[in-house]
């Protein structure tokens, strides 16, 4: 059993069996380097013509201790021959490197799945650390229900590396690419791109980059040669829509579309930022494009992030600034601000489980009141949501379409499960991107004077620019004259400008496309979703449509101003259903907008919804 | 490109607004030798963008024929931030007053000073809080009874140049709202300065707390209760410039000249110096066991923020030629799909 030396993907002499789709965890210690396996069989598999979709979930704690509960990671993936919106409900895999991984995954893995075990990680010790009084690999309950396939991965990687001399220590680290190997065998996935991939990320350390690609071969040779497989899983290539594709993780997506509006409206980018869980990856994306003239300033605190975004603005650049809920909280009066100086800006909110600090690492959207109506006074702001996350990507770019075009502060809301996962995204032509014209004034704009709050037809300022002669003008949060701008306490004319901003956002109903319905334009059942739970949702209506049931489905990309058909659509049907990753607040802002006795659908356990789930409340519905 | 600037006075900087403060109120002063400042500096109006937190000194940005934001309370430095990263072109103020700058405004205080981004921060003390019509403020004295501290202030108040200098700030110095001259030339020396630089300016408020200067700026007794600090030169002050100040062993101590002391055995004032340890000790010399120290205490050079970071763009752009959105999209591992 030599590893193989030529470059070409090997190919089983087992026999191949044919499925449409695969949902695959890999789990193990944070330390074990789950996250990158995932990511590389996510890779190989798109490479492959598959449509992916993943979801990590990482352990809520830096550094727990190794081999608890609290310390595991896991990285699962779905992939398909067919076009695919999540990364799958129950797994039809699972791979577990200690008790710990076992016992906290467990409970997804379908029926009959295939649960593959590091048996080397299962003494007592590892038990004890994984708070287990008994070896769940002797548990009836496990090894009776799933095909599991017991692997002293440990062993056989030290072995496997043994040529290159490494310590037992280093060894103990190729683990992982031991049993991706296997993982690859298992899917016939060619291991081609990660061995590339390994020589690149260990080109400084040739002795560790041979280790990986050996133990790496021995997991797949393994898998050939083990009894325990009788065949190989193929998943062919899914038919997507022709073109060039890449995987892009959601963060990835909304920097590359920041960067996109930023280059198609001729705007240097200022990003003023804070670090928070789970935006940072914006941030750190974002500070790689210098040469693209993206100026990324880490503030001092969140205030100051939006502070500094805000002088950007006035400046003249593309500003922006990037969050979680809690520094969306302390961002509140500085977004207020924008609006009274009715300054573009973009504020973006990766959304995390709530309230206070919550749950860092978890998904949730339960910040879309704080978005809609998070501030004092009347302040009304745009608020787009991003589907998923290729998606972010078009939705950022959006949100800088408006921000310009309206001089406006837009919230562009994102959230853990969307940032955090990754879905192959076609590369647009350039030229085909929107084209976002923004102009200053040079002159002028009533007789002699420059009048700063003076409007053109869709009730937007001109934003005028430090630096232009003869429009030198103040601004402020004080409450402003109309037209003028300057400060003024009349009381009518307080009123007037309220109405003014509210008319102001309102309008820009007039100006986004209108709401698409998916299936019946009327019947029994509407199931009404926003940002992230695109994919289950429409995957639960496409399923429950497909075993005959009359259900539609409408998702929102834009929670304020709604679409202007929205009330229409909404009043087509006997029932609406509203799943939410809250306790029900696009229901009560649908509820008290429309007069609609919508009905809601709630998961709060920082995770997002399966198909399974959606579908049940669908049946529900119509039962 | 090549017109001459027109000549500007002061008259061309004030704005169509009216002035809202209190008659008497120290800002008339201050804002008076900014507007006869800023011609001096040679650069056409537009350039010039003042921007302010909230409180009666933040209305300063109103008053002046500039750009200028008044924004919300504290955070003026962070909009000046982003403007000076973006807009190097600009000559940038802050105007802000001891609780705006030095209570809510704080963080933001000192990580642009250490920052040392290219900034003009003026701070006008007053000792209270005037716009919400007198509480205390950091920098309110011991003991000092407010609306807000009926039996007297219990919190130590906090030295806004020791502060500044502990964040290693480039351009430090003080002035006081009645020295005209003195105001309009330490005023001229910051904004010249690159780099952020801080200007503490003594400020009567005339209504919630009268005479909290007196002693400095009192005509009979500032020669007694005020050093005039000159670079490179011993620190001497008193009517007949018959006193100085001593270092004894880390100490300052004041010693009258005479008697064996001469100017020699002073301690010499060195705005250059990169050591802060002068600059400090002399922020930390209170009135009343010592003259305090106006002028500039501390005039360093040192690369600025903003500065360095289009330094980084231009290097990147030099490095990796402009970004190209196209060949950014194919960077990853791509394949197609027919
Ligand atoms: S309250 Fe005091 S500081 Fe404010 S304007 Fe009046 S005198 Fe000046």
């Amino acid at each position: 059993m030599s590893a193989p030396t030529t470059e070409s993907a090997p190919r089983t002499q087992k026999p191949v069996e044919i499925i449409e789709s695969a949902t695959v965890r890999l789990a193990g210690d944070s330390g074990d380097g789950m996250q990158l396996i995932g990511s590389q069989l996510t890779n190989t598999s798109a490479l492959a013509g598959n449509d992916v979709a993943t979801f990590p979930d990482y352990p809520a704690e830096i550094r727990a201790p190794r081999g608890t509960r609290a310390g595991v990671s896991g990285f699962q993936v779905q992939f398909a021959s067919e076009e695919i919106f999540t990364p799958g409900d129950q797994l039809d895999a699972l791979v577990v490197m200690n008790p710990a991984a076992l016992i906290t995954n467990i409970g997804d893995l379908k029926r009959g799945g295939v649960l593959v075990v590091n048996s080397d990680a299962f003494e007592e010790k590892d038990l004890r650390t994984a708070d287990l009084k008994s070896n769940p690999l002797d548990d009836p309950t496990i090894v009776g229900q799933f095909r599991v396939v017991r692997v002293a991965m440990t062993e056989l990687t030290r072995k496997s590396v043994e040529p290159t001399g490494i310590s037992v220590k280093l060894a103990d680290r190729c683990k992982n690419f031991f049993a991706m190997g296997l993982v690859f065998w298992l899917y016939g996935r060619e291991l081609d791109s990660t061995v590339r991939f390994i020589r690149s990320k260990f080109g400084g350390k040739p002795e560790i980059a041979q280790a990986n690609e050996m133990a790496l071969r021995a997991g797949w040779n393994y898998g050939e040669t083990t009894e325990a497989f009788i065949s190989q899983f193929q998943v062919d290539s899914a038919k997507l829509i022709p073109g060039t594709y890449t995987t892009l993780m959601g963060n990835q997506a909304l920097a590359w579309g920041l960067l996109a509006a930023s280059r198609r409206s001729g705007k240097e980018l200022f990003l003023g930022s804070y670090p928070i869980t789970p935006a940072s990856d914006i941030l750190h994306e974002l500070s790689r494009f210098k040469n693209f003239g993206v100026r990324t300033f880490q503030a001092e605190d969140e205030i100051a992030a939006i502070g500094s975004a805000i002088g950007a603005a006035f400046g003249g650049a593309m500003a922006t600034t990037t969050s979680s809920g809690p520094g969306i909280a302390l961002k509140g009066e500085a977004i207020g601000l924008a609006v009274m100086l009715e300054l573009p800006l973009i504020v973006v909110n990766v959304q995390r489980g709530g309230p206070s600090t919550g749950l860092p690492t978890k998904t949730e959207q339960a910040d879309l009141f704080q978005a809609v109506f998070g501030r004092n006074g009347e302040c009304p702001m745009p608020v787009i949501a991003c589907r998923s996350p290729a998606d972010c990507f078009d939705a950022a770019v959006e949100s800088w379409r408006i921000a310009a075009e309206f001089m406006t502060p837009v919230m562009l809301l994102s959230d853990g499960y969307v940032a955090n996962g990754a879905e192959p995204w076609r590369i647009p032509k350039i030229d085909d991107l929107p084209q976002i014209p923004i102009t200053h004034p040079t002159e002028p704009n009533e007789g002699d004077r420059f009048l700063p709050y003076l409007r053109d037809a869709k009730l937007a300022r001109p934003w005028a620019l430090p630096g232009t002669p003869g429009l030198q003008h103040r601004i402020g949060g004080l409450e402003k004259q109309d037209r003028t701008g300057a400060v003024s306490y009349d009381p009518e004319n307080h009123q007037r400008m309220i109405e003014i901003r509210a008319r102001k956002i309102a309008n820009i109903a007039n100006h986004i496309p209108l709401q698409e319905v998916q299936g019946p334009s009327k019947g029994p059942l509407l199931v009404l979703s926003w940002g992230g739970t695109y994919g289950a949702c429409a995957t639960a209506v496409a399923r429950c449509r497909r075993a005959g049931r009359d259900v539609a489905h409408a998702h929102l990309r834009y929670l304020n101003p709604f679409p202007r058909n929205l009330e229409e659509i909404l009043k087509a049907y006997d029932r609406i259903l509203i799943p939410e990753i809250n306790a029900g607040q696009l229901r009560f802002m649908i509820r008290g907008t429309y007069l609609v006795d919508a009905v809601g659908f709630s998961k709060m356990t920082g995770k997002p919804f399966t198909i399974g789930e959606v579908t049940d409340a669908i049946q529900g519905q119509l039962a | 490109m090549t017109n001459p600037l027109p000549v500007l006075t002061a008259n061309d900087f004030a704005s169509d607004q009216d002035v809202r403060w209190c008659p008497g109120c120290g800002d008339y002063s201050i804002l008076a030798q900014m507007k006869k400042m800023l011609p001096q500096l040679g650069l056409p109006r537009e350039r010039i963008v003042f921007i302010s937190g909230i409180g009666c000194s933040s209305r300063f940005p109103y008053y002046l024929n500039t750009y200028g934001m008044h924004s919300i309370h504290g955070r003026a430095p962070t909009i000046a931030t982003g403007i000076k990263c973006v807009r190097p072109d600009l000559r940038v103020f802050v105007i802000t007053g001891d609780g705006d700058a030095l209570s809510i405004g704080g963080n933001h205080l000192i990580h642009a000073i250490r920052r040392n981004i290219d900034l003009n921060i003026v701070l006008f003390n007053n000792r209270i809080y005037g716009l919400t019509k007198g509480q205390y403020s950091p920098t309110s004295e011991v003991g000092k009874v407010t609306k807000s501290t009926p039996m007297g202030v219990i919190d130590s108040p906090m030295n806004p140049l020791s502060v500044a200098i502990g964040c290693e700030a480039t351009f430090v110095a003080r002035s006081i709202d009645v020295h005209i001259k003195h105001l309009g030339e330490v005023l001229r020396r910051a904004a010249e300065h690159r780099g952020t630089s801080f200007v503490e300016v003594y400020q009567n408020c005339n209504v919630f707390n009268e005479g909290a200067w007196n002693y400095a700026s009192d005509r009979d007794t500032k020669i007694e209760t005020t050093l005039e600090l000159e670079h490179g030169k011993p620190l001497i002050f008193g009517k007949n410039r018959d006193k100085g100040i001593r270092l004894n062993g880390t100490e300052p101590e004041v010693v009258p000249l005479g008697n064996g002391v001469t100017e020699d055995d002073l301690l010499f004032h060195d705005e250059k110096s990169n050591e802060p340890t002068l600059a400090y000790l002399l922020s930390r010399m209170r009135y009343p066991e010592f003259p305090e120290p106006i002028g500039v205490l501390r005039d360093i050079q040192r690369p600025t923020y903003d500065s360095l970071l289009n330094d980084q763009i231009a290097q990147a752009r030099t490095a990796k030629g402009d970004g190209d959105l196209e060949e950014l999209f194919h960077s990853g591992d791509t394949w197609v799909v027919a």
